[in-house]
Parts: C-alpha cells; sequence; structure tokens
C-alpha cells in the first residue's frame, strides 16, 4: 500500500526491509547507533540527522557504531563485503571521502577486476551531499562526479522518496560497490512510497516530465528545481522535457540521446562546480553522439568553481535555481544561428 | 449572469486517481452540432489516453482549451449553446466561469484516494473499491498483470445503477503478492471469499481476460452465487493464448520491451503512454511478483503455450445468462473463442479494437454492459 513517507523514513525503511529479508546485511557508521546501551527505539538517535534511528532495537548488533576513523572503517566494512556480509557504511558527508578515498577507489572499486571476476564486494557507502544546509565549505559538497569517474564503482543520486527506497534495495542486493549520494535537503520531502520492497534497476533514467522543447538533465535536488522551472516556462508556452539520471554510473545514455532527438535542445544543471563534473559528462555524450540534432548550443547550469559559502546569501545564489535554470532553458529555446 | 441554454463541456474525471488531463486532440470543429456520445477531444490522463464524448447535445460554439494544455478536472474544455445565444454573451460565460472555478483541492483528492479499502480474504490481504449503493452487486475481476484500474471507465458509469467493487487479484496491484493457489479455480474460490466477506451472498461478474476465465470457474463452482457473466476477451474459451506476451511480461524488465509488451493489449499503439509503462514496471519490480506471476501462469496455460482450463461445454450448461465481448483485433485471444458456442450465450465484437477493449472501446463496452 503506497503512503506518503519522507525521503528519509524511505532510507530507513529500505535499511529495515532489506535487514529483515537478508541476515548478511549490517550496518556500520559514526554515530549509526547513537545513545549506545539506549534501547535504540527512544533514546538512540540514528546517525546525525537520525536516518537509522530505530533499527538498532530490532537488529542489534548487526548495527555498529564506529569510531571517528572513516579509513579505518570503511576498510573494515570493504573487507566484511569480500567475505560475504553485505555493510551498508555510512560515510557521514561525502566531503570526508578524502580520508578514505584508497579503500574505495583503489580496493573496493578493483577487486572484481584484480581477482578475475572471482572476488566480489557488494557494499554500500550511503553519503550525504550538497548545498542548502548551512553547514559551510566542508559539509557541503557535490562530489559524485569523482566517484563517477572511478570504474568499478556504481553511484546512485536518488531525488525522489519512491526512487531513494526502491534505488537503496537495489543498491544493497547489488554485487559490486555502490556510492549511494544522498541529497540532505530532500531528506524532509514527502512523497508516496509503497510498503512493500521494490527495486529500481541501475542505469535507467527517468522522465519525471515530458516535454516536446527542451531537455534538461539533471540528478538529486536539481530535478526538483528543474522540475519548478518547467512549470513556470510551461506558462509561457515552453514545454521541457525533465531526465533525472537516478545513476550516473551506469549512465542511462539511450534516454538522454532518445529526448534530445526529440527536442534538439539540452540544459544540463548539475549542483557540482562546472569542471569535469555531470553536466560536462552529458553535454560531451551529446556533442558526440547527436550533434546532428542539436539547434543550438548546449547550456549548463552548475554551481561557481568556489567552495560552497557560508553565508546564507551567498549559498542560496551559489545553488542553481530555478530562474537560473529557466533562463537557460529560455537561451536554447529562443537561439537562432 | 447566467444563462441556462448555455452548457459548460468540463475536464471529466476517469477513474479514482485522476486529478488532471492533457488535451491531446480536438476531433470536432467550432459550429459542429453534437449530439449525446460523439466524439469531442482527446485526452490524456496519467493512465491512458480517451475520447471524451459529448454528455450533451448541442452546437459547440467555443474551444476553450487549448492543446497540450494540462487542466484539473472540472475545468472548461468548451461550451455548447444553441446559434441564437450571441458571441458576446459566450464570452461572458466562459469569463463567469473561469473567475468562478476552484480546482479540487488536494485534501478531497486524499478523500478520493481513500476509496481504495483493504480486506482479509483466502489468506490474502485485497485491495478494492466500492463505487454506487445500487441493489445488484457487480464484481469486477482484471486479467493477468492487470488491476483494478483495468476498470478506470467501466466501474464508474456502471455504480449509477449497482454497487460495483473492484478487487486486485492475488499477486496483483496491491493485493499480497504470495500467491498459494494460483489455478483458475483457485483464484474462483478467492473471489468467493472476497464476495463472502463483504456479505454480498450473490453478484453478477464482470471479467476481462484471466478474470473471465475466473468468473467463468466461479459461477461454474457456485452456480448460485453468479446472477449473470460478462467475460470480456476472456481465457477459458479455447486453447489458442499468445503466450509470448505472457512469457514476456513475466520476465521483462526493460521498459522498451515493456512498452512493446503492452502495445500488443491495444489496436492503437499510442494508447500506452509512459506512465502505463511505468506503472507496470514499478508493479513488475515489487518484491514477489515474479514469482506470483508465474504460478498464476503455470495455472492456466501449459507446458505448451496452450490454454489448459477451457470450459466451453460447462459453460453451455450454465443457465444464466451470458454476455461476451471481444475486439476483433485481439492479438492476446483470438475473437475466434466467441464463436460456436450455444445461442444463448449472446457475443459482440467491436470492430477494431484490440485486448484491452473495456479501456480502447470504454463506451462500446459499457453499452454492452448496460443492457
Amino acid at each position: 500500500m503506497a503512503r506518503k513517507i519522507t525521503f528519509q523514513q524511505a532510507i530507513n525503511e529500505a535499511i529495515d526491509q532489506e535487514m529483515g529479508r537478508d541476515e548478511s546485511v549490517i550496518v556500520m557508521g559514526e554515530d549509526v547507533v547513537g545513545g549506545s546501551g539506549a534501547d535504540g527505539e527512544m533514546d538512540a538517535w540514528g546517525g546525525v540527522l537520525g536516518v537509522t534511528k530505530g533499527l538498532w532495537g530490532k537488529y542489534g548488533d548487526r548495527i555498529m557504531d564506529t569510531p571517528i576513523s572513516e579509513a579505518g572503517y570503511v576498510g573494515a566494512a570493504v573487507g566484511a563485503a569480500t567475505a560475504g556480509l553485505r555493510p551498508v557504511c555510512e560515510l557521514m558527508f561525502i566531503d570526508f571521502m578524502g580520508v578514505c578515498f584508497d579503500q574505495i577507489y583503489n580496493q573496493a572499486a578493483k577487486f572484481r577486476y584484480m581477482f578475475g571476476g572471482k572476488a566480489e564486494t557488494p557494499i554500500v557507502i550511503r553519503t550525504m551531499f550538497g548545498a542548502g544546509f548551512r553547514a559551510a565549505a566542508q559539509h557541503s559538497q557535490c562530489l559524485y562526479p569523482m566517484f563517477t569517474a572511478v570504474p568499478g564503482l556504481k553511484v546512485v543520486i536518488p531525488s525522489t522518496p519512491y526512487d531513494v527506497k526502491g534505488l537503496l534495495i537495489q543498491a544493497i542486493r547489488d554485487n559490486d560497490p555502490v556510492i549511494f549520494c544522498e541529497h540532505k535537503v530532500l531528506y524532509t520531502v514527502e512523497g508516496d512510497v509503497p510498503e512493500e520492497s521494490y527495486t529500481i534497476p541501475f542505469g535507467e533514467a527517468n522522465i519525471a516530465k515530458e516535454g516536446d522543447d527542451v531537455t534538461i538533465v539533471a540528478v538529486g535536488r536539481m530535478v526538483q528545481q528543474s522540475l519548478e522551472a518547467a512549470a513556470t516556462l510551461s506558462k509561457e508556452g515552453v514545454s521541457c522535457e525533465v531526465v533525472d539520471l537516478r545513476t550516473t554510473s551506469p549512465l542511462d545514455e539511450d534516454t538522454i540521446l532518445e529526448s534530445v532527438e526529440n527536442t534538439g535542445r539540452l540544459v544540463v544543471v548539475d549542483e557540482a562546480t562546472p569542471r569535469c563534473s555531470i553536466a560536462t559528462d552529458i553535454s560531451a555524450l551529446v556533442a558526440q553522439k547527436a550533434f546532428g540534432e542539436l539547434k543550438a548550443p548546449i547550456e549548463m547550469v552548475t554551481a561557481p568553481h568556489t567552495p560552497v559559502p557560508f553565508s546564507g546569501t551567498l549559498e542560496d545564489s551559489y545553488v542553481p535555481s530555478p530562474e537560473k535554470i529557466a533562463s537557460a532553458v529560455k537561451k536554447v529555446s529562443e537561439y537562432t544561428k | 449572469m447566467s444563462n441556462d441554454k448555455i452548457i459548460a463541456v468540463t475536464m471529466p474525471k476517469w477513474g479514482l486517481s485522476m486529478t488532471e488531463g492533457k488535451v491531446m486532440e480536438w476531433l470536432v470543429e467550432e459550429g459542429t452540432d453534437l449530439n449525446v456520445g460523439d466524439p469531442v477531444v482527446d485526452i490524456e490522463t496519467e493512465k491512458i489516453a480517451n475520447t471524451f464524448e459529448a454528455l450533451d447535445s448541442g452546437i459547440l460554439r467555443k474551444k476553450v482549451a487549448s492543446l497540450d494544455d494540462i487542466l484539473p478536472i472540472g475545468a472548461l474544455l468548451a461550451v455548447l449553446a444553441p446559434s441564437e445565444v450571441s458571441d458576446s454573451e459566450i464570452d461572458d460565460f466562459v469569463s463567469e466561469f473561469l473567475e468562478n472555478y476552484v480546482p479540487p483541492a488536494p485534501e478531497e483528492e486524499e478523500e478520493e484516494e481513500s476509496a481504495y479499502q483493504y480486506i482479509d480474504a483466502d489468506g490474502y490481504r485485497l485491495r478494492y473499491s466500492k463505487m454506487g449503493t445500487g441493489v445488484e452487486k457487480i464484481v469486477l475481476i482484471h486479467g493477468f498483470g492487470g488491476d483494478a484500474d483495468r476498470w478506470l471507465f467501466t466501474q464508474q458509469p456502471l455504480s449509477e445503477k449497482s454497487t460495483v467493487y473492484a478487487f486486485d487479484l492475488p499477486g496483483h496491484g496491491q493485493s499480497s503478492k504470495s500467491v498459494t493457489d494460483g489455478t483458475v479455480s483457485g483464484l474462483a474460490q478467492t473471489v468467493m471469499a472476497f464476495m463472502d466477506s463483504l456479505n454480498i451472498a450473490e453478484a453478477r461478474l464482470i471479467g476481462h481476460s484471466l478474470g473471465g476465465a475466473i468468473a467463468l470457474q466461479s459461477a461454474i463452482s457456485c452456480p448460485t452465487r453468479v446472477t449473470r457473466l460478462d467475460l470480456i476477451a476472456p481465457a477459458g474459451l479455447g486453447e489458442e493464448i499468445n503466450v509470448d506476451y505472457i512469457n514476456g511480461f513475466i520476465e521483462t524488465d526493460n521498459r522498451k520491451e515493456m512498452k512493446g509488451l503492452l502495445q500488443q493489449l491495444v489496436a492503437d499503439p499510442e494508447l500506452v503512454n509512459r506512465a502505463l509503462v511505468n506503472d507496470m514496471l514499478q508493479f513488475k519490480r515489487t518484491d514477489g511478483v515474479s514469482n506470483a506471476l508465474s504460478q498464476i501462469a503455470a495455472g492456466f496455460i501449459d507446458d505448451e503455450g496452450r490454454q489448459s482450463r477451457i470450459m466451453r461445454e460447462e459453460a453451455a450448461l450454465l443457465t444464466i445468462p451470458i454476455n461476451l465481448i471481444w475486439g476483433s483485433l485481439d492479438k492476446i485471444i483470438p475473437a475466434d473463442h466467441a464463436r460456436g458456442l450455444p445461442t444463448q450465450i449472446k457475443s459482440t465484437v467491436l470492430d477494431g479494437y484490440g485486448h484491452l477493449v473495456q479501456l480502447e472501446a470504454a463506451t462500446e463496452v459499457n453499452a454492452v454492459l448496460a443492457v
């Protein structure tokens, strides 16, 4: 039965249902139990924003609080995955990837390849990303392009409560390392989510809105911003198709190219900084494979090439807004050679 | 100022979940004299596209909605009025309507959503909706891979005279996904248990496809509880079935393949929109669904890909009224199965439609069901 729950509750439910279904699923991370020694229902906080709240009371020691040493526990989780467990490991903020990157990009991502397919590393690393929390430059970045650049990692960036549950269940059942990127501003967003367990396959983009004039490709929170822009533009007679990539690795090239073949115009919206980003990646793809279909130059709407500012006013203007997206759409739709 | 000669044509509400519709194509010009039932405009909902037919007769004086407009239910689409009404009176009517029109509030929609209920029967949790209060009880039984939404255009019209129940079969929609007995007789038993739970002593059963076989089996097993059968493109009346469709539907997890499969269900492939494909993929990706569908398919199709539960002779012995409705272009179960049955079994083959005839030719099917 579908009912409305938040993005955050959908994450909790996905982990809960998979832990109930499969004993090899464990959770590791800093403060994921919280209030150690309490019953896990009322007192345990369950992670810095309470995403794993209640799970310790249900699954006990399968939820493990770790020391503040990402290099240590992420490495331990990677090892546990190769030895038969399915760790769902929480890297509190994506900004902390630097201290455990060897364990991710040079170990977890390589094992299947280095051992000729005989080793599998079914680990999920859940991590919060994105600006909008007044959390300053070291807790607000969009570093998913760095993970996307590494072969051997799957990178998931959900945008709705429905998607986050299905994609997380898929991630936990997947036999490869998955970097699961959760935009913290989306945690309170509500949406219809079925109670039953379900999956969404990787590499299948979702057309969040159909349209004929301009294709907008986006991920994560930028999908919502793009939909807002599309709603405004539709009143002005511009019909936008909004493609939500859902996963940047694997990438659903077909859906992007087919949409651009129909519209002939592309705007890519990416909250990451502009160089070597999803925006540049998608732009290159379309320029290479659908050049003949384009009626206007591709537009990219991204953050500027700076750290995320702490000042609220500056942070707000740092994030691509519906207004900026709308003006990029107008630019491509009004373009004449 | 209101003019009672002017009639507003508004966005219809098809099914429980419809909140808005998109104007796809006007089928008539301004100035056309419309009769009730004339096709007026093609409208696409989140489920499927359909032709909106005139509910009143009169001259179509003004099209208010433009192509590609997405409008909430009840919004003004067009205006009908006799020729003596002046253009300015019509313009006044339109502006007055637009001024006073309030789209349905989200709270009301939520209330509509709760029109779905759940009941425990035969070991399952079954989702159903009930419409109408009439004396005659009708139970609608969808087909393989479907759900209660297959009756989008059927349930409401029937509910004007009858109490109409539509439910999701086990393994389908939002009912329990683990199936204990997926055979036709097992599912017929579930129908009877569903009726027991709702204190329905006897009912008219309307079944589509596999649901038709289940309805027929129910009447054979419990003749005193079924007052009439309307079988739409039913299984159970011949060996042939498009087993590639059935197997493809069970196996695919791919958008393009799913779209291709669903297009086999209708004569006009344009009717299969992205939302319908999404709905089916979401359903298919729910835990337990693949197993349930395999089990149910094995219950009515043999290893050679032929239907294994054929009830032609038993159907001929039934004394209740039986109506068969088929689309002539059905690519799943051939309309030929309607032939060669005793004359007391009435049969209507609708020219130019496919397997999902109750969605594709809703008006025609509803007209047959209303008799």
